[in-house]
């Protein structure tokens, strides 16, 4: 029996249709991330989940059981919120005693249930400091460790790691992900953050206009994105996506965008007969573009770089292809920059194809 | 010749030191990029050059000129702030005139300006609409446009990309660089970001509590990072740091980190002689930690695989060697799985050392 099972999850305000038909399912243990840009409805589908606000239709269920009329507090549901809501002037220990407190449960046993949490998200050597004085990953532990020390069937977390630098974001980014690990509690994590999403989940929901796209594990959805939308919104940089038709002559099947071909009669079987329209968008990602320094594949084509982006271990390299801007990504090469001649060659098993009208993966 | 010269800059707020002698030198028609966390002293800095803020020492010159005392409307530098000031009830097109109309400027050379810079940052359907309607990043092109209608000499543009989305944050970083060649200005950048920083910059400072760390090119701060701070900013995963010693065994010199160790016999001449009694940290990048499935015949580590971090084409995999968690970069068609036992070598021409107390490089 799944954790948490949300179906067809509806909401209106007003006139406006933020969420239209959202199901899924989340397990026991798992971390599903509920991932879109803003305005896609991934906010109030954890806020209905949390019982913070009523779905228009649609049904929630938290360990089999439907809570659609249980209140929030009801709902044994942890809730940790963008800016972690640590109380500043109550120590660590009684901020994560404070839930317990309010239920009445006996201090001898507050105090059990405090040093077990407090050991768990390892916050047992500063009990004492006030909320105040914690430090950015300190705060984000106890608030981790307030929700659970509930034990709560559900943690739901809301954008936890929007509001900080990129180098802290990193750090916490890993320490959450190890404290996912040790609670194994079935969560839900909110973000707009695609990187985030990808290390954090077990399974991804892309959400667009108050739908799910496409859900999956990080790879299904970065190795086979179902729809245009997912394939440019997931993996930084974004992958290559180049308005394409497809010719066939002499036997051969070309994607064509004005003078850049791309011979891909070895898929001629696969896709036969799929693309609809004759609009198509032609998919692949920057680590699939090769720069072939050797110069030993005959298939290599002329490039001219534009734009070079050293991101440390890697590059990024702007290429200009009969016309065509192709993104590249791989290591760094010294002799490679602005207004260089290069030959790019492409991971043709990797590509992608998509109709452009239905914005559906043709393969 | 140079574009901009910081001699010596000192700044106080309050009792707190903002900057701490700080020099620098920006080349004419660089993209240089002051990289720092919150608070290092970028916003100061910036302020300075544009004159909004006077240093209590040192000086500062644009081109062969002292400008201390020239007032900011006379530097010809335009600077853009993190949150843009747009006068909400102006359309785009006055909003971005504004500049050249209290100059008196004839209204059909405006009019010509206006239009050019906004082909140029590609917002001409934004000239008749109200910056009510605009996305978050409409407003920062349409605050740039602003500030490029004066064709300013020095551009200074504070965290401009900071309040985007990560989608919109990729394609406007690339947009800028592109702009800053286009225009051929001097535009200095500042951001919170590494990657960001290697990304667009021709050169970049890293700046920490008021000081210069290090400056130099993307390439030289990754490759040879002068101080532990540049090399902990600089790279994401960042690099791994531990606490080691340095050692002679037999024939060999060995960095001991305790839990695991380098041999650096190869690059022993390069060591000053001082780091044989100093306290040390080791720095290895995680593209140089190399993870075995099964033991080689040169020297390596067990270790337990504690997370995995998925980034589509890349993981960053955690691995715990006795104490010590060192990340490894490893790409896609590699699988691991949590718990799962591996065996840790590096690559040891590439290892960092820096002294633990003063931060400085050792070689």
């Amino acid at each position: 029996m799944a954790k948490l099972v949300v179906k067809n999850l509806r909401k209106l305000f007003g006139t406006f249709e933020a969420v239209k038909d959202v199901s899924f399912q989340v397990e026991e243990k798992e971390t599903l991330c509920l991932l879109g840009p803003s305005g896609c409805g991934k906010t109030t589908t954890l806020r209905i989940i949390a019982g913070l606000e009523v779905p228009t239709s649609g049904e929630v269920f938290v360990d089999g059981v439907l809570v659609n009329d249980v209140p929030p507090q009801k709902r044994q549901i942890g809730l940790v919120f963008q800016d972690y809501a640590i109380f500043p002037h109550l120590s660590v220990f009684e901020n994560i005693a404070y839930g317990l407190k309010v239920r009445k449960v006996p201090d001898a046993q507050v105090k059990t249930k405090v040093h077990e949490t407090a050991a768990l998200v390892d916050v047992e050597s500063i009990l004492d400091v006030p909320g105040k004085k914690l430090g950015l990953s300190e705060m984000q532990r106890v608030a981790v460790g307030r929700s659970i020390v509930l034990d709560p069937k559900l943690l739901l977390l809301d954008e936890p790691l929007s509001n900080i630098d990129a180098k802290a974001r990193e750090r916490m980014r890993a320490e959450l992900g190890k404290l996912q690990k040790e609670i194994g509690i079935a969560t839900v994590y909110v973000t707009h953050d695609q990187l985030e999403a990808m290390t954090l989940a077990d399974r991804i929901a892309v959400m667009r206009n108050g739908l799910i796209e496409q859900i999956g594990t990080t790879s299904e959805i970065y190795d086979n994105a179902r729809t245009l939308f997912v394939a440019n919104f997931i993996g930084s940089p974004s992958m290559n996506l180049i308005d394409c038709e497809l010719i066939y002559s002499e036997e051969r099947a070309i994607l064509k965008s004005g003078d850049f071909t791309l011979d891909i009669t070895e898929f001629a079987e696969t896709i036969r007969g799929k693309p609809k329209g004759k609009e198509l968008v032609f998919g692949i990602r920057p680590e699939d573009v090769s720069i072939d320094v050797k110069k030993t594949d005959p298939t290599a084509v002329e490039a001219e770089v534009q734009l070079v982006e050293p991101l440390g271990a890697k590059s990024i390299y702007h290429l200009k292809i009969s016309g065509v801007t192709v993104l590249a990504k791989g290591y760094p090469m010294a002799d490679v920059d602005i207004g260089s001649k290069v030959l790019t060659t492409f991971n043709k098993d990797k590509l992608h194809l998509f109709d452009k009208k239905t914005e559906k993966a043709i393969f | 010749m140079v574009g901009l010269r910081l001699v010596n800059i000192s700044k106080k707020a309050g009792k707190r030191k903002i900057l701490k002698n700080t020099s620098l030198e920006i080349l004419d028609k660089e993209l240089f990029v002051i990289a720092g966390p919150p608070g290092a002293g970028k916003t100061t800095l910036l302020k300075t050059i544009a004159g909004l803020i006077a240093p209590d020492e040192g000086e500062v010159y644009i081109g062969d000129q002292m400008v201390n005392a020239v007032p900011p409307s006379d530097r010809d530098v335009g600077m853009v702030f993190e949150v843009p000031p747009i006068y909400p009830n102006r359309t785009g097109f006055e909003n971005i005139a504004f500049p050249l109309e209290i100059k008196k400027i004839d209204p059909n050379r405006i009019k010509e300006r206006v239009e050019e810079a906004a082909g140029l940052l590609q917002i001409t359907h934004l000239l008749e609409r109200k910056p009510t309607t605009y996305s978050g990043g409409e407003l920062q092109r349409v605050a740039l446009a602003r500030v490029l209608v004066r064709k300013p000499r020095v551009l200074l543009l504070d965290e401009p990309l900071k309040n985007l989305d990560a989608k919109i944050r990729e394609r406007t970083r690339v947009e800028l660089k592109r702009l800053q060649r286009e225009f051929g200005i001097t535009m200095v950048f500042s951001t919170h970001d590494q990657l960001e920083a290697t990304a667009v910059g021709d050169r970049i400072a890293v700046i920490n509590e008021g000081i210069i760390e290090q400056t130099g090119a993307p390439e030289e701060l990754y490759n040879s990072p002068k101080t532990v701070f540049a090399a902990r900013f600089i790279g994401s995963p960042t690099m791994n740091l531990n606490e080691c010693a340095l050692k002679q065994v037999g024939e060999r010199w060995v960095l001991d980190a305790s839990d695991f160790d380098v041999d650096i016999t190869a690059r022993a001449q390069a060591i000053e002689r001082e780091a044989m009694a100093s306290e040390l940290l080791l720095g290895i990048r995680p593209e140089d930690v190399i993870l075995l499935n099964s033991p080689d015949s040169g020297r390596c580590f067990e270790g337990k695989v504690e997370l995995i971090q998925n980034f589509g084409d890349e993981r960053v995999v955690t691995t715990r060697v006795g104490k010590t968690s060192l990340n490894g970069l490893t790409g896609k068609e590699r699988v691991f799985t949590y718990g799962q036992k591996v065996y840790v070598k590096f690559n040891e021409e590439k290892v960092h050392l820096f002294y633990k107390k003063t931060g400085v490089a050792v070689m």
